[in-house]
């Protein structure tokens, strides 16, 4: 197989054999991005020189008997959001078009004390905000499987970059499923860790409550290796978790004899695409042969995540995106004579539309006479999906649903609506709304050949389970699909 | 009914320190009265003695020494500054 298509522990494995160079990795990564990158539009900024010369580091290192450890050499695309040292941040959005950070995110420290290597900045949705991709101020993101089709968002580029052989993997984050949706669309593995498992240190911040930083990879295995390096207490985020961090390779056993599957019907509804649906049935019975007991069971609540969520994400971003005012950072309107002009015209003509739409919303539910029946009320309702996902989780080790209602759709097909595009994380949302951990895995492709992704929820730090039963399917199922391009 | 009218449109908007012109104002009126219908279905949910959440998990305040550490430089704080002046940050008159 060509050397773009390899997983992380695959090339380790040729690294350790001396079969492969890193160099040889980086330039095979690279000429695939020279190849089909200007269809796909998945990254924002290339760092080809930088990774070449680390890549030749790496190489001195192995060659002075270093030992090889996981994702050492691997050529690694990070979300935008993610801050890189004196490398260009951008959040996809003209107001950051030129912030070059003067730290690293927790993430990126973890990630280079390994000697990963950074292959470019890739594209998203401006701030994280949307389930398409469309919302980049650098362009919309090409699904490679059919690039009339958008990738899924946020993390679009992220995404694209696993699926079509850009990148070994990526870092993506996930607030409302975006990690989780635009894996399902592309056909590949994108995991949300438990909230607080993952420092959010140097994450640019949408909604502070909701946002979680985690892998998309070719498999399971590459996944939990890379929980492995993200995870683990901070204490430079005050919402990072204090617990002792397991070995997540551990789990990566073929056995879900006697396991409990709850399928969620709240979120088997209408709305989700017939083939989307058949796909989850026939994997419902590849646990059954397997040995595992499944059940439905009802989360009535969840028929509120999406509306609790468009009230708490919206709120949250509207505090968080206050700090663009053209003042110490970004972009700024330079014809303004005076400050609160200034601040004004900067954002006016720095954030696009959708990024503008959650900072409205966010800020008439947070005003005066607004307060309590809309953000209040919606942080109730949401300790009632709390509720709920306890109350199943008494009975289930784990949860299964479609990741995403549909395949990817048309570009351009929901952007004149809102609220049509805020359906397509309708699975995804009450995830992180209760803060659990959950993985989308390839389930298999529809008729016209578009990837189909199975969501797989845990309980609160149970990625145990959640890795375990999808390592177990990802065998069972033996997605080998790849777009063709 | 209307949820939201183009009045309060505005006075959000002035509240968020955005602006638009009167074409978009009505753009995204519709566009926010429709959000708005949905997400309100939120208040015919009973939440009688349920507590809204502050955090997932049960977490409280955190705390650490307030002990001094070294913390970035004047000249790579002002690194991305649109505009400075006599080390600080310059902004247009405050009006």
């Amino acid at each position: 197989m060509e050397i773009h298509y390899l997983t992380a522990h695959q090339l380790k494995d040729r690294l350790e054999k001396r079969q492969i160079s890193c160099t040889e990795i980086v330039e095979g990564v690279y000429l695939r991005i020279e190849e089909v990158g200007d269809r796909l539009n998945s990254y924002i900024r290339l760092e080809k020189e930088s990774a070449l010369s680390r890549a030749g580091e790496v190489d001195k290192l192995i060659s002075a008997g270093s030992d090889i450890e996981d994702f050492m050499g691997i050529p690694i695309a990070i979300k935008d959001n993610i801050c890189t040292k004196n490398i260009t941040t951008t959040c996809a959005s003209r107001i950051l078009e030129n912030y070059i950070p003067i730290y690293n995110a927790t993430v990126i420290d973890r990630l280079e004390s390994r000697n990963y290597i950074l292959a470019g900045k890739a594209n998203m949705d401006e701030f994280a905000m949307g389930s398409s991709n469309e919302n980049s101020y650098f362009g919309t993101v090409k699904n490679p499987w059919d690039t009339d089709r958008v990738p899924g968002g946020s993390s679009g580029g992220p995404a694209v970059c696993v699926a079509a052989g850009e990148a070994v993997c990526s870092l993506g984050s996930d607030t409302g499923g975006s990690i989780r949706q635009p894996a399902s669309l592309c056909g590949v593995v994108g995991f949300k860790p438990t909230y607080g498992m993952v420092s959010r240190y140097g994450l640019v911040a949408f909604a502070s409550s909701l946002d979680q930083i985690g892998p998309l990879t070719r498999d399971v295995e590459d996944c939990a290796a890379m929980l492995n390096i993200i995870c683990g207490y901070d204490r430079k985020d005050s919402t990072s978790i204090n617990v002792e961090v397991p070995d997540y390779k551990s789990f990566l056993k073929a056995d879900i004899k006697d396991m409990r599957i709850g399928v969620p019907k709240e979120l088997m509804v209408e709305g989700i695409d017939r083939e989307v649906k058949e796909a989850v049935y026939r994997i419902i019975k590849l646990v059954e042969d397997m040995g595992g007991i499944v059940e439905e069971i009802s989360l009535p609540s969840l028929e509120y995540a999406l509306s609790v969520y468009y009230i708490i994400a919206p709120s949250e971003a509207s505090s968080n995106l206050s700090r663009f005012d053209g003042v110490r950072y970004g972009y700024r309107n330079v014809e303004a004579g005076a400050l609160r002009e200034m601040y004004r015209r900067s954002r006016a003509e720095g954030f696009g539309d959708e990024v503008k739409r959650r900072i409205m919303i966010g800020t008439y539910c947070l005003s005066a006479g607004y307060y309590d029946a809309y953000y209040e009320k919606a942080q109730r309702v949401r300790t009632l999906v709390i509720n709920d996902f306890k109350k199943a989780f008494e009975k289930f080790d784990v949860l299964i649903s479609p990741t995403s209602p549909t395949t990817a759709f048309k570009i351009g097909e929901k952007m004149e609506d809102p609220l049509t595009m805020y359906l397509s994380d309708i699975c995804t949302i009450p995830v992180n709304l209760a803060g659990l951990p959950a993985i989308s895995i390839p389930a298999g492709l529809s008729g016209s050949k578009l990837p189909i992704g199975l969501q797989i929820i845990g309980n609160v730090l149970r990625e145990d389970n959640v890795l375990k039963v999808a390592y177990s399917l990802e065998k069972a199922i033996g997605f080998t699909g790849r777009p063709g391009l | 009914m209307e949820r939201i009218s183009k009045d309060d449109v505005k006075h959000v908007a002035e509240l968020a320190e955005l602006e638009f012109n009167e074409k978009d104002i009505e753009k995204i009126t519709s566009q926010l009265d429709r959000i708005l219908d949905h997400v309100a279905n939120v208040s015919s949910v009973n939440t009688e003695g349920i507590p809204p959440t502050s955090h997932i998990l049960d977490i409280k305040n955190v705390f650490r020494e307030d002990m001094a550490e070294k913390s970035v430089t004047q000249e790579s704080a002002l690194k991305n500054a649109p505009d400075e002046a006599n080390d600080g940050f310059k902004v247009p008159k405050i009006d």
